[in-house]
């Protein structure tokens, strides 16, 4: 009779746990669906009944179980995830086939699996042997996992983290529980196995040390009762705190692979992904803000206040946006857009009307050329532009010559999308009054709104280096490669913001002799002055810009070339190395290469006299 | 002689007993670089904004140093947040960060109904 009690009472802690954690998660997934708006439902609903399903499931598998972007940044790192995840899996999965045989029953009560040696203790059934090895060396893999675990806490560097998250008190509790959960599984099955002798090659051996220590029958229930509440308080603990990011992963691709995208306002799917957040702490490693010692305000303490409901605008805004934390991101959470999401939020009050704003008549052109408010900053490269436009012989209309509103882009990244949206209209209309058919950028932060946020039909937008590798491979651009050694640097909007990694490089490469750097496109470093971070002081940016360079000055290059005003304006500051526009330095090799001009096809188009006086003054 | 009162200017005296200083001190406790700000002008000289109409973020400074609420409110809504001003300053003064605090603060006050 005792034993019956006993029975019943081993399993209750993991029950009681295991009933709250399920309630929490449906109440909190039952909230997020109905949260969704009316076409993301219909979405999701399409979704299950699709292909995409299979997707869903299988990225389940590779992401949730065995978490491959962790292992392709990092394979010990990547281990010890897949150990937990993938070990405990399994071991819930063949415990449960080792129960259904032993019962000859394919419907096994859920605890009878888990706790399945303080069950069935002495029965032999079919391939006995085979599972008690296998159900070891499963525990065995999560151990080691655990191992690593324990060792990331005390010693971050062996898996070449630099920082790890700091903790709450309710991460605390959990993380405690889940720790103890395998390490007295272990003992419990081995103490076990001393009794019956029903262990694996690791039971029986641990079981056997123990007998030499305690009466095994006097730790049975206690050791069992131990595992079971471990369990219990995991799973308890389990919704305030970071594992929530467990059950919210697979909810998150589900949402995701059904097309529903990150809105401009907070939405439940917001919810979603900052549930999802394991504060993992690799977005952390690859934040420059750091060397300027900014470690408060970083994509996991974002996510982390926004679940608290304590985000401040003095961390909101301290971030440069350049996207490093995205790409390392083993959920895939949309860092960038969640942030600006919520600037957007923090700054709906105040968004301004722009009353002022007038359509001027535009001049009809076959180019328009907006070289936006950083460029008008770095005249040399519209000089290099103008030297460029008169070659290519096209109408081209110099739309922000005098005057002309901001792209908007500084005003979004700001937050102020409904202010932004204003220049937007504005700037659109002037442009197709034009009839224009290209319009040439020789910024990546004007491009990427140009490209992202304007609705310009029939209007193609070129980035400069594009528009000038056109002219080139047409023969309407005479170049000569140079014995000039040069850096490139991925400005953030135009590499990670847009994409757009090999072109420059090839066009380069037609000048000159580009060198690689050691991190470069997806890794390339932050100017530091990027126009998304708005609280950031002026040493503190030079700071970021210093370290930039060093690694440039590094492989000891002629000119460091970007594509980007801001980054040269910058860099320029830093006076370590020359640093140019790719437009400049197409017109430098142009200027060099002044015979051949005679191959330009178009002679009678350019006005050879005006041309070659302005070549003079460069 | 009634109509040269021109010539008899009113007194120019800032009376320091009604200086309104809850925008000034909201910005000067989150950015105190504007300290230094010695209205050299270049931020004006710059503004994107200040080509297409009469804004001038010279003058912001001004009206925020002089408690100058009811102008800054109907001024500061012309920025357009491009951030030329914050480039060429040559104190390093972190101007787009004191645009947005007068904003978030006018936004404040006047949610509160204190203005």
């Amino acid at each position: 009779m005792l034993y019956n009690t006993m029975d019943i009472l081993v399993s209750l802690p993991f029950f009681i746990g295991l009933i709250y954690l399920v309630l929490a998660f449906l109440y909190r997934s039952v909230k997020w669906i109905k949260g969704l708006s009316k076409f993301d439902k219909l979405r999701l609903m399409q979704s299950m009944i699709s292909k995409r399903l299979f997707n869903s499931i299988r990225e389940i598998f590779l992401e949730s179980l065995l978490h491959r972007k962790i292992f392709r940044k990092n394979r010990v790192l990547g281990y010890m995830h897949m150990s937990l995840a993938f070990g405990w899996f399994l071991l819930i999965i063949v415990g449960h086939v080792e129960t259904m045989i032993a019962d000859q029953s394919l419907l096994v009560p859920f605890h009878k699996a888990v706790f399945f040696r303080f069950y069935n203790t002495n029965e032999d059934f079919q391939l006995t042997k085979f599972f008690a090895f296998a159900m070891d060396f499963l525990l065995l893999f999560v151990l080691s996992g655990l191992v690593l675990a324990m060792l990331k806490r005390f010693k971050k560097k062996v898996f070449g983290l630099r920082r790890t998250t700091k903790l709450k008190s309710g991460d605390r509790i959990a993380l405690t529980s889940l720790w103890l959960i395998f390490p007295l599984r272990l003992l419990a099955e081995s103490n076990t196995a001393a009794i019956y002798h029903n262990g694996g090659f690791l039971t029986s051996g641990v079981g056997h040390l123990m007998s030499y220590l305690v009466n095994p029958d006097v730790l049975y229930i206690a050791l069992w009762m131990a595992y079971s509440m471990a369990l219990g308080f995991f799973f308890v603990s389990l919704p305030n705190s970071r594992y929530m990011h467990i059950p919210t992963e697979v909810v998150l691709i589900f949402l995701r692979n059904a097309g529903i995208k990150h809105k401009k306002q907070n939405d439940t799917y917001t919810d979603v992904q900052v549930y999802s957040c394991s504060r993992c702490g690799l977005c952390l490693d690859r934040c420059q803000l750091s060397v300027a010692g900014i470690d408060d305000s970083q994509s996991v303490y974002l996510l982390k206040n926004i679940r608290n409901n304590n985000l401040s605008d003095e961390k909101l805004f301290n971030c440069l946006m350049c996207g490093k934390c995205q790409i390392d991101c083993p959920v895939g959470i949309e860092t960038i857009n969640l942030r600006i999401t919520q600037r957007i939020e923090s700054t709906r009050q105040y968004n301004s009307s722009y009353e002022y704003l007038k359509t001027y008549e535009s001049p009809k052109a076959d180019v328009i050329y907006f070289a936006g408010c950083m460029t008008h900053l770095t005249p040399g490269i519209f000089t290099a532009m103008k030297q460029i436009f008169a070659l290519s012989g096209q109408n081209v209309w110099f739309m922000d010559e005098d005057k002309a509103p901001c792209c908007g882009r500084p005003l979004i990244l700001a937050g102020q999308y409904e202010a932004a949206k204003k220049l937007i209209e504005n700037n659109t209309q002037m442009i197709l009054d034009s009839g224009a058919s290209t319009l040439v950028v020789s910024c990546p932060i004007c491009y990427r709104v140009f490209k992202e946020d304007y609705t310009l039909h029939n209007v193609n937008v070129v980035f400069h280096s594009e528009y000038i590798q056109n002219l080139i491979s047409a023969e309407i651009l005479p170049v000569q490669k140079s014995e000039l050694k040069m850096v490139y640097h991925d400005p953030c909007e135009l590499g990670r913001g847009m994409g757009m990694y090999e072109q420059p490089r090839e066009l380069l490469k037609l000048v000159g002799n580009v060198i690689p750097l050691n991190e470069e496109k997806e890794n390339a470093y932050c100017c530091g002055g990027s126009l998304g971070n708005i609280k950031i002081k002026a040493n503190q940016t030079h700071l970021l810009r210093d370290q930039a360079l060093s690694e440039f000055k590094a492989l000891n290059p002629d000119i460091l070339v970007t594509t980007c005003p801001k980054c040269k304006k910058t860099f320029a500051s830093g006076r370590k190395i020359k640093v140019m526009d790719i437009a400049e330095i197409v017109v430098d090799v142009l200027v060099k290469g002044e015979d051949k001009r005679t191959i330009i096809p178009r002679e009678e188009i350019i006005e050879e006299a005006s041309l070659k006086s302005d070549l003079v003054k460069l | 002689m009634n109509n040269l009162d021109f010539l008899k200017p009113k007194s120019r005296q800032i009376d320091f007993d009604k200086f309104d200083n809850r925008i000034l001190d909201y910005v000067l406790e989150r950015e105190e670089s504007f300290l230094t700000c010695m209205s050299c002008g270049g931020c004006t000289a710059t503004c994107s904004a200040g080509n297409l109409t009469s804004f001038n973020i010279r003058k912001i400074g001004l009206s925020l140093r002089r408690g100058n609420v009811k102008d800054l409110s109907e001024e500061i809504e012309k920025c357009m947040f491009c951030g030329k001003c914050t480039l060429v300053c040559p104190r390093d003064i972190n101007i787009r960060n004191v645009v947005l605090l007068i904003k978030k603060r006018i936004a404040q006050l006047k949610s509160d109904n204190a203005l």
